[in-house]
């Protein structure tokens, strides 16, 4: 589990920052987007996969515990 | 030397490299790169932030670096104590020239050296009495002090002194905000994550303390974040921005007092320089506070421009206005620096290794003098820095993290660059060499270099060190007439 910070990126976009590692990356795609569900698998630009688990759409930037999935740190 | 293709920049550093030893090449290969605009993401060709390699010259510095001598110490009314032995603090006492305004010793203090000075004893017995009584000493002294911040070298984090629990039980004493921050030299790989633990620290002891409090505010406020007031910097950007209708609340850290930084959450707009020291509070106040952040680049008539108009943007047509108005005072007064340094310095090359944000911010104003940047690279960067840089430099230009002595020097004997920008631990080496060299940390005790004003001493300073004629008088004169003896007779 990491503590990651999911904000909006200039473009509008997602943008995903693991402070721990200093790591910033665009999130490519997030499982559910909804206003009543979002987060879910969230995919990076650099092929990493992430979890968050679902809350109600929150107000971005947001930092929130994830759980890495796969690839990349 | 002409340009170098992708083939060759690529066959230059397998040269360099040759003489490593076989692991040791496989790990600094993967620490330079051969710029490629294509690429979007940089960690798949430059690994950055990693430990340097025993062994081999490496320029960065340790997190105490980061934390004291970067963030905390420009900020004038905290006294910062160098909780540990002397010589940490006697090495970064002023030598950033983070200018102030303040009378220094009496309500400023930045450019005085407080230490713990930690003897045996004190690494025996533990130094928490020493700096209790320390604390007391300060505030009979310095009574007009604002705060005080407990920056600890490494002996303090290898004993495990608590100095948390005396900063907050003197803090009620005294009635002052009293930070501990935790940057013992050896955290970390470099003074990167001394500027973490800082931003950090500040987060947790002072961002929130006037959270309750009223505040005049007006629509047009903003912060400058990351600008440390080198040689006068955050002044010359400040102006730029009031001038067009801003209002600077708070200037992060250069010239910077504790309660303009408690303010700070009351701004609309974070204005960061600085993108690898202080991301982390605008990052922070941003979730928080729900305050935007914007990078921007005061270096070079060209950025400066480019910059004003953004932050002009997230504000409404009066300050749209006042950035057109300010482009349009300055413009000719530019117009007329470059028509007089362009032609002295058209077409010289630079390599730039320096920290932070300038072997990107640099390259426009390089590129505003007709001058071209054939290498850049960073003591300290990550991968974020490095994707903003691979956008700056042109195509097949080298690009080299955490670079060593003897990598650097052997580039620069084969690219043969007219200037180098870069620290004062290489300065010497390459005036030796004979290679013109402005120390780009702080400015070769000139500046400042930012925003339209900026930008004048800049072209002049970079016009006095490339066109000095001193580079033509390094050979001994019997040498030369051989030298040239030989020429005529071949």
């Amino acid at each position: 589990m990491a503590n990651i910070m999911v904000r909006k990126s200039a473009d509008g976009g997602l943008s995903f920052y693991l402070p721990k590692r200093d790591i910033e990356d665009s999130i490519t795609s997030i499982e559910f987007d909804s206003p009543e569900k979002w987060g879910g698998e969230i995919k990076l630009g650099n092929g990493g996969v992430y979890y968050i688990d679902p809350i109600p759409a929150p107000r971005l930037p947001i930092s929130v515990r994830a759980r890495r999935v796969d690839g990349v740190e | 030397m002409s340009e170098l293709t992708r083939e060759q920049a690529q066959a230059l550093i397998e040269e360099v490299l040759e003489v490593y030893p076989e692991k040791a090449k496989k790990d600094r290969a993967k620490h330079l790169m051969v710029n490629d605009k294509s690429i979007e993401q940089s960690k798949k060709c430059i690994t950055s932030n990693r430990k340097s390699l025993p062994g081999v010259m490496t320029q960065r510095g340790c997190a105490y670096a980061g934390s004291k001598g970067v963030v905390w110490g420009p900020i004038k009314d905290i006294i910062d104590i160098s909780h540990g032995p002397v010589g940490c603090g006697a090495y970064s006492r002023g030598g950033r020239r983070n200018y102030f305004s303040g009378t220094s010793g009496v309500d400023s203090f930045c450019d005085i050296n407080f230490t713990s000075d930690f003897q045996e004893k004190d690494i025996v017995f533990g130094g928490d009495k020493k700096l209790a009584k320390l604390i007391d000493e300060l505030e009979g002294l310095f009574p007009l002090s604002k705060g005080i911040s407990v920056q600890s070298e490494c002996p303090v984090g290898l004993i495990g002194d608590d100095i948390e629990a005396v900063s907050k039980k003197k803090a009620v004493e005294i009635g002052k905000t009293i930070i501990p921050v935790r940057c013992e030299g050896f955290r970390g790989v470099s003074q990167s994550l001394g500027h973490h633990i800082a931003n950090d620290a500040v987060r947790d002891f002072i961002i929130s303390n006037r959270d309750e409090q009223a505040f005049e505010g007006t629509p047009y406020d903003v912060a400058i974040l990351g600008d440390y007031n080198i040689g006068g910097d955050a002044w010359a950007s400040r102006i730029l921005l009031e001038e067009m209708g801003l209002r600077v609340v708070a200037q992060w850290s250069g010239d910077g007092t504790l309660t303009e930084m408690e303010n700070t959450p009351k701004v609309k707009l974070n204005l960061l320089h600085c993108y690898r020291s202080m991301n982390y509070i605008a990052r922070h106040m941003e979730e928080k506070y729900n305050i935007p952040w914007l990078e921007y680049n005061f270096f070079g008539p060209t950025k400066i421009k480019e910059s004003l108009r953004e932050i002009a943007s997230h504000f409404d047509e009066k300050i749209q206005e006042g950035a057109e108005r300010v482009i349009a005072k300055y413009t000719p007064a530019m117009d007329a620096i470059i028509a007089k340094f362009k032609p002295r310095l058209e077409g010289k090359k630079v390599m730039l290794y320096v920290g932070g944000l300038r072997p990107r911010h640099t390259v426009g104003a390089y590129e505003d003098l007709g001058m071209e940047v054939i290498g850049a690279g960073y003591e300290f960067a990550h991968n974020d820095d490095y994707d903003r840089t691979m956008k700056e430099m042109k195509d097949a230009t080298l690009i080299y993290d955490d670079v060593t002595g003897y990598e650097f020097e052997e580039f620069v004997r084969q690219l043969k660059p007219d200037l180098i920008g870069s620290g004062i631990k290489e300065k010497y080496a390459f005036h030796k060499m004979g290679v013109p060299f402005r120390q780009l940390h702080s400015w070769d005790y000139s500046g400042p270099y930012h925003g339209f004003d900026g930008f004048a001493i800049f072209a002049r300073d970079m016009d006095m060190t490339v066109n000095n004629p001193c580079w033509n008088m390094l050979k001994a004169p019997w040498l030369k007439d051989e030298a040239e003896g030989e020429l005529k007779a071949a």
